[in-house]
């Protein structure tokens, strides 16, 4: 310890150096077990394990006639299934991609062009669209409207009209057999 | 008189003497000198502190009966307002309370807007101000997904779906608010929690608030600063007795709804439970957001509309060097009165518009309120101070006082 003090008359910028290598050690140790701390509480309020386990649902297709749509529940969301007929089909295909804000081609949205499976939530601020009722109403292209703020969506749930800023969500989805389909 | 002298007083003089309680409260409450020429605009301030205390008092029995549980809450509500003895009235005292809260602090904040009291030197004061006005809005909006109606369900979904706008990490913000990709049963409990913590939050920052108002002391309708002792009075009995005349009118006011309208500021639809499936055809905030959810909506831009909500509120903390004119007081300022009601109109505007559905000619008129909203901060009043000859204000408060006395008779 006296060795140490005599040190830092004899070579002052010595052990200003080695304060500094100690001091900066010190920082850094305390910010990353700061870090280590606070991730599992941050971590906590992340989706929990039950959550997480509710995440794919089986859907029977056999009894949505054309033109029919269900809404189905997916993790607790709902999802729309359509089964679409030839005429939207080839209206959807037909819109020039520059007339969309976002822009996306048909056939990337369907795995079956007649089956349209999709998350039934307004990528604006998560409304839930009319246009599954035959009642609805369905907005300028005749396919979902979301009446919070006045989203107008296509019969391929892209967005034409409105604030939302992205096209209705597809979720992972594969048919098992012709008319089975397990999303999630 | 003799117990008081030979035990009460020498007690009380030994606590004071090892924790200055009594000299503070003297100091602060009593002898604490206050201009003489406050005018009834400066009661809102006290009044909002007594509808805290209130909304913290009802809040905990209200908590005692209700259960946090997507399942239970909307019944346990329901039990709360049938079966539990005068459940009734502490709901209707708290949901009630939260709207007079806002009328309160809204105009506690216009009336620093035609003071200037947001000026130098009290311009930290005027940001805790905002800061409790940002924690009373979030402490609202988790309150009122409490009782887990259609809006409860609904209004949560638009508002926390907001933090979406934010770029890359928007989702994950999301997420983390919900506990999950819904609002489910984690969203309520940590909204339940939220809605228990932040009140104590802003009691406390309303001690930092009246610390920094203690400081330099209050502005008044001369907005010239007390200089001699002829220009105060002592806050007791003085503003002790006028705050409660004000108090007895606000109470006939806020009892008026709580006994004879109840439902006045609340949303029929909220007496529906929630329903994850169903939208109700029109979504409306609780009324002290409407301006903002009127500049959310004036932009069909969903990232630029997030960003001049928040804006329309935070552009409120860069106030005090927007308008930098020395004169505090409208009073001597003949061009920025005019503009303050302008403003004051086109609040209320946004108000209507805010209400009203996303279509014409609602849409056109929200965008030029939404407009004339920032171009009062960004434009007006940084021209106003540049242009504008403001009267001369009296040298003191008694000469001010005497000089509208000369003038009356
Ligand atoms: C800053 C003060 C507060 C504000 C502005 C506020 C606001 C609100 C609002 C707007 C509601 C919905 C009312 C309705 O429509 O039913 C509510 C409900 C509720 N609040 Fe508060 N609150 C405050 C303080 C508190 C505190 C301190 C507690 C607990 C200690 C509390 C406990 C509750 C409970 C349990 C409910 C659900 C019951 C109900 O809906 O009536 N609140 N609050
Ligand atoms: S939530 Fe659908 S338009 Fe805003």
């Amino acid at each position: 310890m006296t060795d140490q003090a005599s040190d830092d008359t004899a070579n002052p910028e010595e052990s200003t150096s080695r304060r500094d290598f100690l001091q900066i050690a010190t920082y850094t140790v305390g910010a990353v077990g700061a870090g280590l701390a606070v991730w599992p509480i941050v971590d906590s309020i992340n989706p929990p394990a039950d959550v997480l386990a509710l995440s794919s649902t089986e859907v029977d297709l056999s009894p949505v006639e054309v033109g029919q749509s269900i809404t189905v529940i997916w993790r607790g969301r709902p999802v729309f299934v359509r089964h679409r007929s030839e005429k939207e089909i080839e209206e959807s295909r037909a819109v020039p991609l520059d007339a969309m804000p976002d822009p996306q081609k048909d056939e990337d949205r369907t795995q079956k062009a007649e089956w349209l499976i999709m998350v039934g939530i307004c990528t604006h601020l998560g409304c839930i669209p009319n246009g599954q009722r035959p009642t609805d109403p369905k907005g300028d292209f005749g396919g979902w409207f979301c009446p919070c703020h006045g989203s107008h969506y296509d019969l391929s749930g892209r967005i034409r009209k409105g604030p939302a800023p992205t096209n209705l969500e597809i979720p992972a989805y594969e048919f098992s057999d012709d008319t089975t389909v397990k999303i999630g | 008189m003799k117990l008081s002298k030979s035990i009460i007083l020498p007690f009380l003089d030994w606590v004071d003497y090892r924790l200055p309680v009594f000299s503070y409260a003297r100091h602060n409450l009593i002898d604490y000198p206050t201009p003489k020429n406050l005018n009834y605009w400066w009661n809102f301030g006290s009044l909002a502190g007594i509808v805290l205390m209130i909304m913290i008092i009802t809040g905990f029995f209200l908590a005692i009966n209700y259960t946090p549980h997507t399942d239970y809450a909307f019944s346990s509500v329901e039990h709360l307002m049938r079966d539990v003895n005068y459940g009734w009235l502490l709901r209707f005292m708290h949901a009630n309370g939260g709207s007079m809260f806002f009328i309160l602090v809204y105009i506690h904040m216009f009336r620093g807007l035609y003071f200037g009291s947001f000026k130098a030197p009290r311009e930290l004061l005027w940001i805790i101000g905002v800061v409790i006005y940002l924690a009373m809005m979030g402490t609202a909006f988790m309150g009122y997904v409490l009782p887990w109606g259609q809006m409860s369900y609904w209004g949560a979904t638009v508002i926390t779906s907001l933090f979406s706008a934010v770029p890359l990490i928007g989702d994950t913000i999301v997420t983390w608010l919900w506990g999950g990709f819904v609002i489910d049963n984690n969203t309520l409990t940590r909204f339940f929690v939220g809605h228990y913590l932040m009140p104590m939050v802003i009691f406390m920052l309303v001690i930092v608030h009246m610390w920094a108002l203690h400081q330099h002391k209050s502005n008044n309708p001369l907005g010239v600063d007390m200089r001699t002792p002829a220009d105060s009075i002592p806050f007791h009995p003085y503003y002790t007795i006028k705050d409660m005349v004000g108090m007895g009118v606000f109470f006939i006011v806020y009892f008026g709804f709580v006994f004879f309208a109840p439902d006045f500021f609340g949303e029929p639809d909220n007496y529906i439970e929630a329903n994850p499936l169903v939208t109700p055809p029109h979504i409306v905030p609780e009324w002290y957001f409407l301006p903002f959810y009127a500049i959310l909506r004036s932009i069909d831009n969903k990232l630029i509309g997030v960003i001049a909500m928040f804006a329309g509120v935070c552009i409120l903390f860069a106030l005090p060097w927007m308008d930098r004119c020395r004169v505090r007081s409208a009073k001597f300022r003949p061009i920025y009165r005019q503009f303050f009601w302008l403003f004051f109109a086109d609040c209320i505007l946004l108000g209507y518009i805010g209400a009203q559905t996303a279509v014409e000619p609602f849409v056109t008129i929200g965008r030029i309120a939404t407009a004339y909203y920032f171009a009062h901060f960004l434009i007006i009043c940084p021209l106003i101070c540049k242009f504008e000859r403001p009267l001369v204000p009296p040298e003191s408060i008694s000469a001010g006082v005497l000089k509208a006395q000369k003038g009356a008779e």
